[in-house]
């Protein structure tokens, strides 16, 4: 290492986001059996409860299971990209200090905010797709349409990124110290208003009910799945689940960047 | 663009006024660092050397006036800026999922260091640092002279035009200091300008080639350290210890200030029978008129010690209070 030259002062955001991004990959990659375990125990013990053991002991309906199936796979994504975001973005701005040489790097700190929100979503892609072997494995089949495919995918990666964006507004906006109470009055209303369990046109008789979960994003994920995925199970229309989700998606990611850059930059 | 030529670091008026505080941080704090310069920034806690090197480091948004690193204004362009610039924090930021190696061969990835490069420098780095047995480990489990020295090795990773080194030795032990304060004089001898913040006089007086006396988020004084010390109203001190003073003690020290030679009588706090003079002459010299002037109150020396004027006392000069 000589005198340090004139440098040259280019700068290649996409060559910067790869690395910033390889880093997170290379973390996780390395610790992939227990972050399995963390993201897939909660769906799975929902899927053997309800799908399972309630409809053993004939408390719910023939076929529940595979109306439950698509919402429990919206769950899990959105939950997984969401805690994938929140928590780490707290312990590094906070504790360990050590996402500050990212924030260092030679890219716009937005960017740096968009990288842990496309990490989130990858995670939580991997999340849902191992929720067909579960789905297989606990209830002997899972539905599929190649039909729905299409429809399925673009709910999935919608649904994915915007639990990472509601993630990265958490993780940036609550104070470090209440984290963990923010994280318990958040997480249990959004697991049970998001109609993972009960396709929403079914609310009908419980109308106050009907209109909150239209304020939970993960609604539009569960019902955009069902069509998909059991379109003869009522359910909210795809174009308008695409349309909300895209809304939830610039809403928390616009809120969550700017967090974020509040956070990283005095 | 002056960036090739000019200073390697230029603050001009630099203000910065956090929201709903009272004061500015740093308030119109000028001066520029040259190119192989090391540079510190000497204050107590809380006179605005962190914030400074906060917005030329681009982490702290400036309010007024100018900065820049390597000629790039850090407010305008601050990714082009971060390519000229590396920082070692006070604290650890070390990436604590990566091992020490990986640490540094990340950080080199994030400024788009070529992979043969990175690997031949981390080695290289590492070796130089005392690290090469410890590559492998994660940074969990050291020490805090172990952790500044692999952040001083990272920050090197993209070999940055300017290192910033806030606080670097504390909380070091002796002879961590010691180690860091070698490896910094390494890396200016390789070319690179270091400016650095401590509180601690010892540090500037002897790592940096000028210093900037900042309080309050001032700079009240800017040059080489023995040139500050010289323009001390006394040129050399003499620290006395009375013995034998029985109320007659501010009379004595009233005739010990009327004394030519005596250019300034300080009362240190630790005790009332104990006075720095600031002389004009060869402060040994002094010793004799002083113990005479003192012997027509019935006083005597109990101790004598004669002193250079340091760093702290250019402060105390400055401020009328000490550094810490």
């Amino acid at each position: 290492m000589s005198a340090p030259a004139i440098r040259d002062t280019r700068t290649s955001a996409p060559g910067v986001f790869m690395a910033v991004l390889w880093r997170d990959i290379f973390v996780t990659g390395r610790e992939l059996p227990v972050f399995l375990a963390q993201v897939i125990l909660q769906p799975l013990f929902m899927l053997f409860v309800f799908g399972k053991v309630l409809s053993n002991l004939g408390y719910t309906r023939p076929g529940y299971a595979h109306l439950l199936f698509p919402g429990i796979v919206a769950l899990t994504a959105l939950l997984t990209s969401l805690q994938s975001t929140a928590l780490p973005l707290v312990l590094e701005f906070s504790f360990t200090k050590e996402i500050e040489d990212r924030l260092l790097a030679p890219i716009p700190t937005a960017l740096v905010a968009v990288e842990k929100m496309i990490f989130a979503a990858m995670r939580a892609l991997i999340a849902a797709a191992c929720m067909f072997p579960i789905g297989v494995l606990i209830l002997g089949s899972v539905p599929w349409r190649a039909a729905g495919a299409p429809e399925f995918c673009v709910i999935l990666i919608l649904g994915a990124l915007v639990g990472s964006a509601m993630g990265l507004t958490m993780g940036t906006l609550v104070p470090p110290n209440r984290i963990s109470i923010a994280f318990s009055l958040v997480l249990t209303p959004l697991l049970f208003t998001g109609c993972s369990q009960y396709p929403w046109p079914t609310l009908d008789s419980l109308r106050w009910f009907q209109v909150v979960t239209l304020f939970n994003p993960l609604t539009y994920v569960s019902e955009g799945m069902r069509g998909a995925l059991v379109p003869h199970v009522p359910h909210i229309r795809p174009w308008v689940c695409v349309l909300a989700l895209v809304f939830w998606l610039a809403a928390f990611s616009a809120i969550g960047t700017w967090g974020f850059i509040r956070r990283a930059i005095d | 663009m002056r960036g090739e030529h000019g200073p390697a670091v230029e603050v001009e008026g630099l203000e910065k006024r956090y929201p709903k505080a009272p004061v500015n941080a740093v308030d119109g704090v000028t001066f520029a660092v040259e190119r192989g310069e090391v540079f510190g920034l000497l204050g107590p806690n809380g006179a605005g050397k962190t914030t400074t090197i906060g917005v030329l480091t681009t982490r702290v948004k400036l309010t007024g006036g100018v900065a820049r690193v390597g000629g790039i204004d850090v407010s305008r362009d601050p990714v082009r800026a971060r390519t000229q610039l590396a920082v070692v924090p006070q604290r650890t930021n070390l990436d604590r999922s990566l091992s020490i190696r990986q640490n540094l061969i990340f950080h080199a990835a994030y400024h788009r260091v070529p992979a043969a490069e990175r690997n031949r420098r981390a080695d290289e780095l590492l070796e130089l640092f005392g690290l090469t047995d410890r590559g492998d480990d994660k940074p969990d489990y050291i020490s805090g002279g172990q952790s500044q020295r692999i952040m001083i090795a990272r920050a090197m990773m993209h070999t940055p035009q300017v290192l910033f080194l806030d606080e670097p030795s504390t909380g070091l032990d002796p002879a961590a200091r010691l180690f860091v304060w070698d490896r910094i004089r390494d890396l200016r001898d390789r070319g690179t300008t270091i400016v650095i913040t401590t509180h601690d006089m010892d540090e500037a007086a002897t790592l940096t080639e000028r210093v900037g006396i900042m309080d309050r988020g001032e700079l009240l004084a800017l040059d080489r350290p023995e040139a500050l010390t010289r323009g001390l109203p006394g040129k050399t001190t003499l620290e006395i210890a009375l013995a034998g003073a029985d109320g007659n003690l501010d009379a004595a020290v009233a005739a010990l200030e009327r004394l030519d030679g005596v250019e300034q009588l300080e009362r240190l706090e630790q005790s009332d029978g104990h006075i720095r003079l600031y002389v004009a002459g060869d402060a040994p010299l002094m010793v004799a008129p002083v113990a005479g002037a003192l012997s027509g109150f019935g006083i005597t020396l109990s101790d004598v010690k004669i002193g250079e004027p340091s760093l702290e006392d250019v402060f105390i000069n400055l401020t009328g209070r000490a550094l810490r």
